[in-house]
């Protein structure tokens, strides 16, 4: 079936609907064909203008789209492949669920039979074959999702667009609807592009994700690296589950900065191939469950770095602590500490303590100049 | 935040909810006016209107006021046979064919401007301006007006041209600002999605929102109708030689001292109903299959 390739490449893709503001700057990217790809961002960072230029609803002001090795930029969706999951679904209200999922065979010049009989199968596949008859809005908001993805997924696109899908569902069912996703994806074996400003939806569903800052790409790469490695402040962040700090460069020895600030006199970070100076100003990020904490005078392993700090506030979060700290002045510094360990030995509100972490596991940030590479 | 306000607010609900539905038994004196109120509208409304239904079922020796003489379908005879009560079943053969051709254009131009209208474009203020100017022009004025000018350009007035128009000017207004009411419901993404599905702009019109909008286009009909079959001072200097039903009935009240007069009210009325039940019907047979579909 999938003879068409679902490899998209943007290039320089830009958009502009004033000619003054941009809202997409330059984007270049590629995504492999099957891939599952997470635009994540903020409100407003152009993730959603991208989608829909990659749909055809939307005309690039400048830059190429090219679908599977071709131009696409100018051609209607149906003949670029494509087929898009709208935010709210927009089920055709007054259709059945099984007329919805067989709209674009009908526009195709199907007869009834060939139509209703290829509907099903479909509907067998996203498991609504017994609600085939009713109005949209006779469905649950997961039902409705799930025939938007039937209807989008019978054109058999190369290439499915999903526009926040989840944001219309509680929690619950956020959950269960992106394994449904997952599996959809994996049945298909096609592209899926998903724009979301979930970092947690993101993580957990793509094989690559995008992290977008006002029409700019900040990172792009597998979900793990994105989280573990992220290149700068914004994307660490964003992303959360890391500690972002600044601080002056002091001194760098054998590829170990250290810092100026003698509330840092412990710390150290590998330089790693970053080119930094004496004297510049440099951000810091170190994962939250990496970072350990130790009651102040007991001696620390060498290639330790540690802050002195106190504790804030202690929120208990089930299979782990929370405990926020005033390590590093008017930055949140978090560590998450395992419940088994953090109740050998709870902290309490003011109990001052050392958060400390093994020198390798902390990274410098990129600064937020050089938004791509 | 903490529990406490909420109770409060809870509490709250309870204490008003309890003054405005108390348990059963004594309504609040407010009710009992509202309802009297309500009572006198009613009378004030279809009173008149059931006074003269009643009065056109006299027998022969009926008159213009009560006391009711006798119970027959005297004057309805004599309304389709007398013939100086005028040519009432012309009249209203003329009038029906008139409201149809106003409908029409009407549902078919609202609907294009209500699409129009869904996005800005240089000088729509202006537009949507010069549309409802009409609707606030004296009629009476507006149709002389048309008269003057068909006079003036030389044309002589007749119900398919001068008519129409003139009828035109009060129905489209009214049918633009009802389809702009349906519009706003009406979700741009079906649009964007029937396109994505590969429909042509044609098909998406077809398939998605011309039945999307059904409802809305079966409620404009009917008032372009009703308006039209009851227009009077628009037609009056525009409607040419022969009559519309309204015409009719006007000259009628002039020379006509007889229950007849009445008879033509009851006929007329009976057949808005029947027109206003089709339209109804129609909306709740759409519904109806929608919902069969979804049982």
């Amino acid at each position: 079936m999938a003879v068409l390739r679902g490899d998209i490449e943007l290039a320089g893709l830009t958009k502009s609907y004033d000619g003054v503001h941009t809202v997409v700057q330059g984007i270049n990217l590629k995504i492999p064909d099957g891939a599952y790809c997470c635009f994540l961002g903020p409100s407003g960072c152009g993730k959603t203008t991208i989608l829909r230029m990659i749909a055809g609803h939307e005309d690039p002001t400048d830059g190429e789209i090219l679908i599977g090795g071709e131009n696409v930029v100018g051609l209607p969706p149906v003949t670029r492949g494509t087929a898009m999951m709208f935010q709210s679904y927009a089920l055709f209200p007054h259709l059945s669920v099984r007329d919805n999922v067989a709209f674009a065979l009908r526009i195709r010049g199907l007869s009834k039979a060939d139509r209703y009989r290829k509907t099903d199968a479909m509907l067998e596949k996203v498991r609504l074959s017994e609600l085939a008859d009713r109005l949209p809005a006779q469905l649950s908001g997961g039902q409705q999702q799930r025939v938007a993805l039937a209807r989008a997924a019978i054109t058999e696109p190369r290439v499915l667009l999903l526009d926040e899908p989840l944001s219309a569902l509680d929690e619950q069912l956020r959950v269960r609807m992106r394994l449904e996703l997952q599996r959809m994806q994996r049945d298909l074996g096609i592209t899926f592009v998903h724009v979301t400003h979930s970092q947690l939806e993101a993580i957990a569903l793509a094989d690559m994700v995008v992290v977008m800052d006002r029409g700019e790409i900040k990172q792009a790469g597998p979900a793990r690296d994105v989280y573990a490695a992220p290149r700068d402040r914004y994307v660490a962040e964003f992303l959360g589950g890391q500690n972002v700090f600044s601080g002056r460069v002091d001194a760098i020895k054998d590829n170990l900065v250290s810092f100026a600030a003698p509330q840092m006199k412990h710390v150290a970070v590998p330089a790693g191939s970053s080119r930094v100076g004496k004297g510049d100003i440099i951000d810091v990020a170190v994962r939250r469950d990496d970072v350990d904490l130790i009651r102040p005078g007991i001696d620390l392993a060498p290639d330790t770095s540690s802050l002195a700090s106190r504790v804030l506030a202690v929120e208990y979060q089930g299979n782990f602590v929370k405990v926020m700290l005033d390590a590093t002045g008017e930055d949140e510094f978090v560590a998450y500490v395992p419940e088994r360990v953090f109740f050998r030995d709870p902290y309490t509100i003011g109990d001052v303590v050392q958060a400390t972490w093994p020198c390798h596991l902390a990274r410098l940030l990129a600064k937020t100049t050089s938004p791509t590479a | 935040m903490s529990t406490a306000p909420q109770a409060v607010t809870m509490a709250d609900e309870r204490m008003t909810k309890r003054a405005i539905a108390p348990s059963r038994g004594g309504r609040p004196w407010t009710f009992y006016l509202l309802a009297t109120l309500f009572t006198c509208y009613v009378v004030a409304l279809y009173g008149p209107m059931i006074c003269i239904y009643i009065l056109s079922f006299q027998d022969v020796r009926g008159g213009l006021v009560f006391p009711m003489k006798g119970l027959s379908l005297h004057w309805f005879v004599d309304l389709f046979t007398q013939v100086r009560t005028g040519d009432v079943k012309g009249a209203f053969d003329r009038s029906i064919k008139l409201a149809i051709v106003v409908t029409v254009i009407t549902v078919v131009v609202s609907f294009m401007a209500a699409m129009a209208f869904r996005r800005r474009f240089p000088g729509d203020n202006i537009v949507f301006a010069l549309m409802i100017g009409s609707l606030v022009a004296p009629g009476l004025v507006l149709g002389i007006g048309v008269g003057l000018l068909f006079n003036a350009i030389g044309i002589e007035t007749s119900p398919y041209a001068s008519a129409l128009g003139a009828q035109l000017s009060w129905t489209l207004p009214f049918g633009v600002l009802v389809m702009f009411a349906v519009m706003s419901r009406f979700n741009p993404a079906w649009e964007e999605a029937a396109r994505d599905l590969g429909a042509t702009a044609w098909q998406t019109i077809r398939l998605v929102i011309i039945p999307v909008l059904a409802p809305g286009l079966v409620a404009v009909a009917l008032f372009g109708f009703t308006l039209s079959y009851d227009e009077f001072a628009r037609t009056l200097q525009t409607a040419g030689p022969q009559n519309t039903l309204p015409l009719e009935i006007w000259s009628m009240t002039l020379n006509v001292t007889s229950p007849s007069l009445y008879a033509l009210g009851t006929v007329t009325t009976i057949i808005s109903f029947l027109i206003i039940g089709a339209a109804l019907g129609t909306i709740v047979f759409i519904q109806r299959r929608r919902g069969a579909r979804a049982s």
